[in-house]
């Protein structure tokens, strides 16, 4: 200032007034400064704090992802092991259902088919012994008749006698074979 | 060179003088203050685009300067005082280009003298906190690791250069890059005004030149603005590093 004041301007040398006004506008920004700075630190530091959740977050988020798939491939896995096993159970039952049924119409077939078998069996052991007792009343009849009639000629007696047999074998034979045949 | 000793305005005669400069200073300082409170005042965690561009600059100094040159743990100290010098330096060298305002708040030794001494106080009291008094003078103007009749020479060097040449340097380096821009800028648009409307008509395409001069200059203060706010807090961070070393 007493230079300027002396007119003498030498730019290397301050004016009290110049360093004075510099000091005032250096303290209004350093006040203003002072009480800015904080926020944005703050704002930062929760940005910062902000971001690193977030990509914990997800990173959590992925895990789970990752764990819950392995589990849902396990659990796929074994649904279709349990579905294949019971098919294959299913199948060996049903060929074992079907074997069973087999043999148990072959036995019934068969128990059918013996029962036929006695059946007649008893009845033409039935119609036998029938035939058997009329043949020995006929037998009696035929000799009464015989001897009623004549018994000169024993000769002809045998022929009666044995084409009388042979009627009634043929008689029996056809009655056991196809008795329709004899009406 | 009177552009620098405009007549005061209000105070004259005393210390408190007033002057267009002064002005222009107070101007800028509201003016960075504005901005900056308006975007504090509007700071929310998802960033619109004035914070943005304010949590830009503050990167900036914070990345480039203070992180880079200290350290991410001691830069955290001084980020405060670092952040202050630069943009405060910055708002006072760009209203060199501003219109109306057109001079440089730090072209003016006291300011560039101002900060260079904030500097300077910086560095040396964050040398006197690590090391304490005796032991920062003694890191500083007795480096370990030198055979003792070195110290006869370097102890003198290393006592001017930091002691004296720090703060003076700062302070010139500042000071005459925004007065040589000034004075660059004052040249060219002052050629191109007289070629313009008082030369002969054979001169007027000189104008077209010197504005072009001037246009460019006008673009290269606005990065010499930037650089100088740089380097000014560069240098400060580099020397509170210095001083918090042991040599």
């Amino acid at each position: 200032m007493i230079l300027a004041a002396e007119g003498e301007q030498n730019l290397l040398l301050p004016a009290a007034y110049d360093i004075i006004w510099s000091l005032v506008v250096l303290a209004i920004i350093a006040v203003a400064f002072l009480k800015v700075l904080p926020v944005f630190t703050r704002i930062l530091d929760e940005r910062t704090a902000r971001i690193e959740e977030g990509l914990a977050a997800s990173e959590r988020a992925k895990e789970l992802a990752a764990t819950s798939a392995a589990e849902q491939e396990q659990i796929l896995l074994e649904a279709r092991s349990e579905a294949a096993k019971l098919r294959e159970d299913a199948r060996g039952e049903a060929a074992a259902i079907v074997a069973e049924a087999r043999t148990k119409a072959t036995a019934e077939a068969a128990r059918i088919a013996e029962t036929a078998q006695r059946q007649i069996e008893s009845e033409r052991q039935a119609a036998a012994v029938s035939l058997r007792a009329d043949v020995g009343s006929l037998a009696t009849q035929l000799a009464s008749k015989i001897v009623g009639e004549s018994l000169e000629d024993a000769a002809r007696q045998s022929r009666v006698v044995d084409r009388f047999l042979d009627e009634l074998e043929a008689q029996t034979l056809a009655g056991s074979g196809s008795p329709a045949k004899e009406k | 060179m009177t552009d620098f000793y405009p007549p005061a305005i209000f105070f004259e005669g005393t210390i408190f003088e007033f002057n267009r400069i002064t002005l222009v200073r107070l101007i800028a300082a509201a003016v960075l203050v504005t901005l900056f409170v308006l975007a504090a005042r509007r700071a929310k965690l998802v960033p619109g685009r004035g914070q943005g561009v304010a949590e830009m600059a503050l990167d900036f100094v914070r990345v480039q300067i203070a992180e880079d040159i200290l350290g991410k743990e001691n830069a955290r100290r001084h980020l405060t005082l670092l952040t202050i010098m630069f943009f405060t330096i910055f708002a006072m060298n760009i209203t060199g280009i501003v219109p109306f305002l057109n001079i440089a708040g730090s072209s003016l030794i006291g300011f560039p003298l101002v900060m260079a001494i904030v500097a300077y106080v910086a560095f040396i009291a964050a040398g006197v906190r690590k090391h304490g008094g005796l032991g920062y003078l003694k890191t500083s103007l007795f480096p370990s690791g030198v055979p003792w009749p070195i110290y006869i020479i370097l102890t003198p060097i290393e006592l001017i250069s930091t002691f004296v040449l720090r703060p003076a340097t700062l302070t010139v380096r500042l000071l005459v890059n925004m007065v040589a821009g000034h004075l660059l800028l004052v040249l060219c648009f002052g050629a191109t005004h007289y070629l313009f409307l008082e030369a002969a008509p054979a001169f007027k395409a000189f104008g077209a030149i010197t504005f072009a001069g001037g246009f460019a200059f006008t673009l290269f203060e606005i990065f010499v603005a930037a650089l100088q706010a740089y380097i000014f807090t560069l240098l400060t961070a580099v020397y509170i590093n210095l001083s918090e070393e042991a040599h």
